[in-house]
């Protein structure tokens, strides 16, 4: 009885986890990304947005270099004379924000949109299933890309072009698990007591599909940080008064070649680490949450 | 027998199978497309009296369990009523809701029918705390209450269905259809998945609440000695019809219809009570397919007494005095005979 705590789901979950150490320091580095990013005015040399601070005379400087500010530029500097640790500390806020908070919208929408059509069955399910698959059709990119050139820059704006691009593959896990655990007698139980058809949906099917779509979400999470990466590369997405990681990686992209490598490599670097750590986490989760490969 | 708690009235349920795509174009098109369905359930009337228990007996796949849901409120009948107290289980209309919580169900494998991430406490009182039962604040009794009514520590609220027994689980399943404060169970096949020396706990547990609680049940089972425990009536269903009803004792004592003396006849038994050995007869053939159940009586392929009229003539359920029905033909005839 005393190890009633650790035998709850959640409990066992976490001490499975802990036994890759690949995925304890990928948590590690992801939590460490995160925090860095959250508290980056804390850490950040310099503001990269206070354009009154940033000199001139200092732009494109190596790493190590001693600018105007007194401090050294451990990475260098961006053509506009920013501090390029600076800029990717805010740029993986930024980044960071934009991905989970797509993210975790897709995962609402697609998730209640897929239980659903599961739940109903009929025509509702041939008809939001069928618009579903009709979308995964297409690349994400492809649509995020004609989206946010419809709606224009802003982080708004981009967030609902990330999620417009990704609620569908929530949608289609969702259901597919909702669609196995809607036949289950615990579901048919529930309707049998009588409770309302949401409750049913939300408290017992739902709850149920959470394994599949957790490891979707983090897939998911990296998938619309390098999507939004992408955007911001291609120039659209966000302003370039704030540039994220991918604006950072664009702008430093012309001057590759002249040896001014750190504009670019660096917020490359930081981009890489972050999608990587978050897959490996997300494949630690997806090993243990499928039961073919329990050891 | 007194005004009846549950009553079934010519309930019949049908099952479609799903139309391929290319089958609908072509029946658009107007070609000729086979439309083959089954009847789970066809035709079955029947009545429960007030605190009775009726027991439901029948090989797999005859419909006992679509009789059973659709008496629970789970499936809605393509044709007929199944009244509970004097008032439909299921709303009319197209989309059909169960609009009663007089009867509950408690299901055949507990392993499935618990949701597996919620807490014994939670599953216990997330009915009762929907239709307002219980309040929030009172929760917490009235689940340690239902716990330790049907056999288990009022602890076990704080715990999840995997950290018990498959005996345990049904109990909890138990506690949360009682916690409904029903006036009716259906259970369906609810000892058919335990060990067998946890079978007999549960019954005996079926047994007390019944006579605490006053409780009306339908008890499905495909084991004839289990229903016999528990059962003041028994039906005998085949291929969706109820073929004989009556007294527990009066049918296993004296089965009038065929079926039913085969079905008895069929239960291995190593010993009578004088020491002499019995050998049993297993019933000849098999269950027809019930996509396309044979005409007349459902059992003449199977039956030794078949005639010509069997053939084509569906009997009807006849009484047979004592309060005793029976859907052959012959019964009179073969109860001289044999």
């Amino acid at each position: 009885m005393e190890k009633a705590e650790a035998a709850s789901p959640l409990g066992r979950f976490c001490a499975e986890f802990s036994e890759s150490r690949v995925a304890v320091a990928a948590l590690a580095v992801v939590v460490l990304v995160i925090g860095l990013a959250v508290l980056a005015p804390l850490f950040a040399p310099q503001d990269p947005y206070d354009i009154g601070k940033l000199v001139l005379g200092d732009a494109r400087r190596p790493p190590g270099f001693v600018g105007a500010g007194g401090y050294v530029h451990w990475l260098g500097t961006d053509a506009q004379g920013r501090d390029l640790l600076s800029a990717i500390l805010y740029g993986l806020r930024i980044s960071v924000q934009i991905g989970v908070a797509a993210g975790a919208i897709a995962f609402a929408v697609g998730a209640t949109l897929g239980a659903t059509a599961a739940f109903m069955g009929g025509r509702v399910e041939i008809l939001i299933m069928r618009f579903i698959d009709l979308q995964l059709s297409f690349p994400a990119i492809l649509l995020a890309l004609v989206l946010s050139a419809i709606l224009g820059q802003g982080k708004g704006q981009l967030i609902a072009a990330l999620v417009a691009a990704q609620y569908a593959y929530f949608a289609r896990t969702a259901h597919g698990a909702a669609s196995a655990e809607r036949a289950k007698d615990y579901v048919v139980a529930a309707l049998s007591t009588p409770m309302p058809a949401s409750r049913v949906v939300f408290r017992h099917i739902l709850p149920n599909c959470l394994p599949p779509l957790i490891v979707v979400a983090t897939v998911q999470i990296a998938n619309s940080i390098a999507l939004e990466a992408t955007l911001s590369f291609l120039g659209l997405g966000l302003p370039v008064t704030h540039p994220s990681l991918g604006m950072l990686i664009a702008n430093g992209f012309q001057y590759m070649l002249s040896g001014r490598y750190w504009i670019s490599i660096y917020p490359g670097v930081a981009l890489i680490v972050l999608i990587l750590a978050i897959n490996l986490v997300g494949d630690q989760i997806r090993d243990q949450l499928n039961p073919r490969l329990k050891r | 027998m007194s005004e009846p708690f549950i009553a079934v009235d010519a309930v019949s349920k049908r099952f479609d199978p799903r139309v391929s795509l290319g089958d609908q174009i072509a029946g658009a098109l107007g070609g000729a497309v086979e439309r083959r369905y089954v009847r789970a359930v066809d035709g079955v009337s029947l009545e429960v009296a007030p605190g009775e228990v009726l027991g439901l007996v029948g090989e797999s796949g005859c419909g006992k369990s679509t009789l059973g849901r659709m008496i629970a409120g789970i499936l809605p009948p393509t044709s007929g009523a199944v009244r509970v107290a004097g008032k439909p289980v299921m709303s009319p209309g197209r989309h059909p809701r169960k609009q009663t919580t007089r009867v509950q169900m408690v299901f055949q494998d507990p392993y499935a029918s618990l949701d597996p991430r919620m807490r014994v406490g939670d599953i216990v009182a997330e009915g009762p705390l929907v239709h307002r039962l219980v309040t929030k604040a009172d929760a917490r009794a009235y689940v340690a209450n239902w716990l330790t009514m049907v056999g288990l520590d009022a602890g076990a609220a704080q715990r999840y269905p995997h950290q018990f027994s498959g005996g345990q689980r049904q109990r909890i399943a138990v506690a949360r259809a009682l916690a409904m404060r029903p006036d009716a169970l259906v259970c369906d096949e609810p000892v058919a998945s335990l060990d067998v020396s946890i079978q007999a706990q549960v019954l005996n547990l079926f047994l007390r609440l019944r006579r605490e609680l006053g409780l009306t049940m339908l008890f499905i089972s495909h084991h004839l000695g289990v229903v016999r425990h528990v059962s003041d009536r028994v039906a005998i269903m085949y291929l969706g019809r109820i073929v004989e009803i009556g007294g527990a004792n009066a049918i296993y004592s004296n089965p009038l219809h065929p079926y039913t003396k085969a079905l008895l006849a069929s239960v291995p038994q190593l010993q009578l009570e004088d020491g002499s050995d019995v050998a049993f007869a297993p019933i000849q053939g098999e269950l027809p397919s019930p996509l396309s159940p044979p005409p007349g009586c459902h059992f003449h392929l199977r039956c030794p007494f078949a005639e010509a009229r069997c053939r084509v003539d569906i009997p009807d359920l006849r009484p047979a005095g004592d309060g005793r029905w029976a859907a052959c033909h012959l019964f009179e005839k073969i109860a001289k005979t044999v």
